[in-house]
C-alpha cells in the first residue's frame, strides 16, 4: 500500500501531471534555458533542490502557518532556498550561474513551486512532500534536458557542448524556435495521453461488457470463416 | 534624448520582455483570451514595473549595496514587489473604481509574475543592462524608464496575441493542437517578426 502510493506520486510528477508538459507551468525558465541540455539539465536540478527542500520544510510547518498568511509564508521560505541555492552555485560553477542568468533568482516565481507547495505540500505528511517534490522535480528536469537537447541538436550540432556536425538550423536557438519546439512537444504529450486514454477506456469497456463485439476480434474471426 | 530613444526601442522591440526574453509568459497564455482583459493586465504589469523599478533600485544601490547585504536582494525584493502590490491595489480601488474595475483584477496575480521580479533583477545588473540596452553608465532614470518601456513592450505582445488567439480560437485545428500547443506555435510566429527589429541600429 505504502509502495503503492508513492508510485502513483512517481508516475504523476514525471508523466500524468508532467509540470512542464502536462500542466504547462514554469514556462519561463522552460523556454529561455532549454537552448542547450547542459543548461536545462542544471535548471532542473536547481529547481529540484529547492522543491524538495521547501516542500519538506512546508509540510513540516503545515500546522503552524496560519492560514491567512499562508502564501507570504511560502513565497519567504523558496526566497531562502533560491538564495541559498545562489551563493552555491557562484561560488562552485561559476559558469553554470552565469549561463542561468536572471532565471535564478526568478525561480522564487516559478509557479511550479509554489504550485506544488500549495497543492501538495500544505496538506500532505513530510516523506509524501519530499517525494512529490522529488519527482515533480524530475519530471521538469527531464522535460527541459529532452528540450534542450533537441534544441541543441538540431539548433548547434553538438549534444551536452560535445560538437556533432556542422550542420545547424539556427532558427532552434532563437526565441521564436524556443517556442515553436515546446509547442510541438506539447501537442505530441498530448497526443500520447489521448491515445493511452483510449486504450484503457476501451480495456475497461470489453472488461465490463465481455460479450460485446470487438471490432479486432471480429476480423480474425471473419477470416477464419473464409 | 539619444539614450531615452534607446530605451525605447530596445525595450519595447528589440529585447521585447516576453518574445525574446521570455518573462512574464504565464500572463501571456493565461490572460491573453480576449483584447480587454489583455490590456487590463498589459497596463496593470506596466504600472507595477515602473513603480518596482522606482523602489528596488534606490534599495539595491544605497541600502544594500553600502551595507554589504547584496545576498538579500531576491528576499527584499519579493517583499517590496507584494507589499507594494497590495498598496496599488487599495490605493485604486480607494480612488479610482473604473480603474480599478479594468485592472484591479488583475493586480494580486502581478505578485509571482516573473516580469516583475525580473525587471527589479535587470536594473541592478550592469552587465546585463548592457547586453540589453547598450547603456553604461546606469541610474535611477534609465531603471525607471526601462520598467516602463519593458511594460510597454509586455502590453504590445499581450494585446497582439490576443487578437490572434480570438482568430485561432475559430479554427478547427488537431485536438492534440487545441489550447497551449497552437498558442505557442503562434507566439513562435510573432517571435520571429519580433525578430526583424534586430535590424535597427542607432548612432
Amino acid at each position: 500500500m505504502k509502495g503503492n502510493k508513492f508510485k502513483g506520486i512517481a508516475v504523476d510528477g514525471l508523466l500524468r501531471n508532467n509540470p512542464t508538459l502536462r500542466l504547462v507551468l514554469g514556462t519561463c525558465p522552460t523556454l529561455a534555458l532549454s537552448t542547450t541540455a547542459m543548461n536545462g539539465i542544471g535548471m532542473g536540478l536547481a529547481v529540484t533542490f529547492i522543491l524538495i527542500c521547501s516542500n519538506t520544510l512546508i509540510s513540516l510547518l503545515r500546522k503552524v502557518i496560519p492560514n491567512a498568511v499562508r502564501i507570504p509564508s511560502f513565497v519567504l521560505i523558496i526566497a531562502t532556498f533560491v538564495t541559498v541555492v545562489r551563493m552555491v552555485m557562484e561560488k562552485f560553477i561559476p559558469d553554470l550561474y552565469d549561463s542561468l542568468g536572471v532565471y535564478l533568482p526568478l525561480i522564487v516565481v516559478n509557479c511550479v513551486i509554489l504550485g506544488r507547495a500549495e497543492a501538495f505540500a500544505s496538506k500532505n505528511p513530510v516523506l509524501d512532500s519530499a517525494a512529490d517534490g522529488l519527482f515533480t522535480g524530475l519530471g521538469f528536469t527531464w522535460a527541459l534536458t529532452l528540450l534542450g537537447v533537441i534544441r541543441e541538436v538540431l539548433g548547434s550540432g553538438s549534444i551536452f557542448g560535445v560538437e556533432l556536425w556542422s550542420f545547424r538550423i539556427e532558427f532552434f536557438t532563437s526565441a521564436a524556435g524556443a517556442f515553436f519546439t515546446y509547442g510541438v512537444m506539447i501537442a505530441l504529450f498530448n497526443a500520447l495521453f489521448a491515445k493511452i486514454d483510449n486504450v484503457k477506456k476501451r480495456k475497461e469497456f470489453y472488461a465490463a461488457y465481455p460479450d460485446a463485439i470487438q471490432p479486432e476480434k471480429l476480423e480474425t474471426k471473419t477470416e477464419e470463416v473464409k | 534624448m539619444g539614450n531615452f530613444l534607446m530605451i525605447i526601442i530596445m525595450a519595447v522591440f528589440v529585447n521585447n520582455f516576453i518574445l525574446v526574453q521570455f518573462l512574464g509568459i504565464c500572463p501571456f497564455l493565461g490572460v491573453s483570451k480576449q483584447t480587454g482583459n489583455a490590456l487590463g493586465m498589459g497596463l496593470a504589469v506596466t504600472l507595477v514595473m515602473t513603480m518596482t523599478c522606482l523602489i528596488t533600485y534606490p534599495i539595491y544601490q544605497f541600502i544594500l549595496v553600502p551595507l554589504g547585504l547584496q545576498y538579500l536582494e531576491i528576499i527584499v525584493f519579493i517583499f517590496v514587489i507584494a507589499s507594494l502590490v497590495q498598496m496599488i491595489e487599495k490605493f485604486i480601488k480607494k480612488f479610482s473604481p473604473s480603474l480599478y474595475n479594468a485592472m484591479g483584477v488583475y493586480l494580486p496575480l502581478i505578485t509571482t509574475n516573473c516580469a516583475v521580479l525580473g525587471v527589479a533583477e535587470l536594473v541592478i545588473d550592469k552587465a546585463q543592462m548592457l547586453s540589453l540596452l547598450g547603456i553604461e553608465s546606469m541610474n535611477i532614470g534609465v531603471a525607471v524608464g526601462y520598467g516602463f518601456f519593458a511594460g510597454v513592450g509586455f502590453t504590445l505582445a499581450i494585446v497582439l496575441m490576443s487578437g490572434l488567439r480570438q482568430k485561432i480560437d475559430k479554427l478547427d485545428v488537431a485536438p492534440a493542437l487545441k489550447g497551449f500547443p497552437i498558442t505557442m506555435i503562434a507566439a513562435s510566429f510573432m517571435a520571429m517578426a519580433f525578430y526583424i527589429f534586430n535590424m535597427i541600429s542607432i548612432g
